[in-house]
């Protein structure tokens, strides 16, 4: 195995220096590398960093998008909540005046109906009045007559002379008046 | 390293592989030179697989990406970001991206050669290449240096800032060499010797199973079984080291650049 190395080392020492280089190699490898950065500096780097660049741009938008949809949705739920509140509202506000008006129309009504029941009560009572008018100017009338008659047939003297009979009733009611009068006190 | 060792001691005949090795014969001969060596032609190759490659999944530019073009960006995403930014960071690592970038995938794709069956060869086992790529690393991070803090750079570069006066003499000196003469060397040997390791690994566990295949003894014969698995554990480990060192070499130039843009706060 020493051997094997020793061997190897002064064989290579003795033929070439691994660590001196072949001029025309390192030309080549400097002018391809030359170009091989030229075309990278000149269209790979610029091509993926656009690329790139696009890319982010495009999710970014999409963000933003997606943002402002949000907003959006947002105020639209916003209105229609302020929306349906106001509907409330509103249906409220009109129960209630559809309440007050009621309550409103019950109210004239009971008058009315109170005011319509006097007013027949009245009706009533002056119909009442008057025909008792009646009844009382009839019967006096009527009491007379009878009374007239009644005597006549009972005193059996023709009292039909007007003046005279009307002269008797007269007196009749008087003692009838001071009769009652006399009770009262 | 046993089985490597055992034809050494069995005979003498057992001749192993050595540096002149790496030197195949030249493609295209011309001069006093080697002439259009094989490890040229994969670096051309190499500018061209990267360019066709990134060129083909960047162009559809799709904000929702394709296969091809997510491959791309993911291979340009880990560069962009967990190198360039991760150690640049700040708003201008961008500017630092295309050269870590191709630094990162020339010398990637430039190492799993080696791991390629048939092409087999490392281009950055001929330290030719390494060296270019050392340096242009080092003129780049001194002259962003320069272009950052002025020529008070190097003071800023070698003098370390809450060190007593007295240790400078000491201090000054090892920063010197360490930033401005050790640097590019080991950056660019640490590929080289690496590649030129690697590929020597597999160079001699070839001719290695070889040699034991064509021994009379079935003992030696059945031993180049064990060498086989050696040499497929060696591969693999060489592919591990082949994707590591592009990625090392790469991390050490951002680590290099942000040292030069923020030499006032080290």
């Amino acid at each position: 195995m020493n051997q094997l190395i020793i061997s190897a080392a002064t064989e290579g020492e003795a033929k070439s220096n691994p660590l001196v280089p072949n001029v025309w190699e390192m030309g080549v490898v400097l002018v391809g590398f030359a170009v091989l950065m030229y075309i990278v500096v000149k269209f790979v780097v610029p091509m993926f960093e656009k690329t790139f660049a696009e890319r982010a741009e495009a999710i970014e938008g999409g963000i933003a998008k997606a943002e402002a949809a949000q907003a959006e949705a947002s105020a639209a739920l916003e209105e229609y909540k302020q929306q349906l509140t106001d509907a409330r509202a509103e249906a409220n506000r009109i129960r209630e005046e559809a309440r007050a008006e009621g309550a409103q129309i019950l109210a004239d009504l009971k008058a009315k109906a109170a005011a319509e029941s006097a007013r027949i009560t009245e009706q009533a009572h002056a119909a009442i009045e008057s025909e008792r008018q009646a009844a009382v100017v009839s019967l006096r009338s009527e009491v007379g007559t009878l009374a007239t008659t009644l005597a006549g047939r009972i005193v059996g003297e023709a009292l039909t002379d007007d003046q005279r009979a009307a002269r008797v009733v007269d007196r009749f009611l008087a003692d009838v008046e001071t009769q009652s009068a006399g009770a009262a006190k | 390293m046993i089985a490597l060792a055992l034809p050494a001691q069995d005979s003498g005949s057992f001749t192993p592989p050595g540096i002149d090795e790496m030197h195949l014969p030249a493609i295209l001969p011309w001069g006093a030179h080697d002439g259009f060596s094989k490890q040229m032609l994969l670096v051309i190759l190499s500018v061209v697989i990267i360019a066709t490659f990134f060129i083909l999944a960047a162009r559809k530019q799709q904000l929702v990406p394709g296969k091809l073009q997510f491959a791309g960006e993911m291979a340009y995403g880990f560069v962009r970001n967990s190198i360039a930014k991760d150690i640049i960071g700040g708003k201008d690592f961008i500017k630092y991206v295309p050269l870590l970038f191709s630094l990162f995938f020339f010398i990637l794709v430039n190492n799993i050669y080696g791991a390629i069956p048939v092409i087999q060869l490392p281009s950055f086992s001929h330290v030719g290449g390494a060296y270019v790529m050392a340096g242009i690393v080092y003129f780049t991070w001194i002259i962003i240096g320069i272009k950052k803090n002025g020529l008070k750079y190097f003071k800023l570069a070698t003098v370390p800032s809450g060190v007593p006066w007295y240790i400078l003499p000491i201090v000054v000196p090892i920063e010197i060499i360490s930033n401005f003469l050790v640097r590019p060397v080991t950056h660019s040997l640490r590929l080289f010797a690496t590649m030129l390791a690697g590929h020597l690994i597999v160079m001699l566990a070839g001719s290695g199973i070889e040699f034991l295949v064509m021994q009379e003894n079935v003992l030696l014969k059945g031993a180049s079984v064990l060498v086989l698995v050696g040499a497929v554990a060696m591969y693999m480990l060489e592919a591990l080291i082949m994707a590591l060192q592009a990625y090392v070499f790469t991390l050490l130039t951002a680590i290099y650049i942000e040292g030069a843009l923020h030499a006032d706060s080290h």
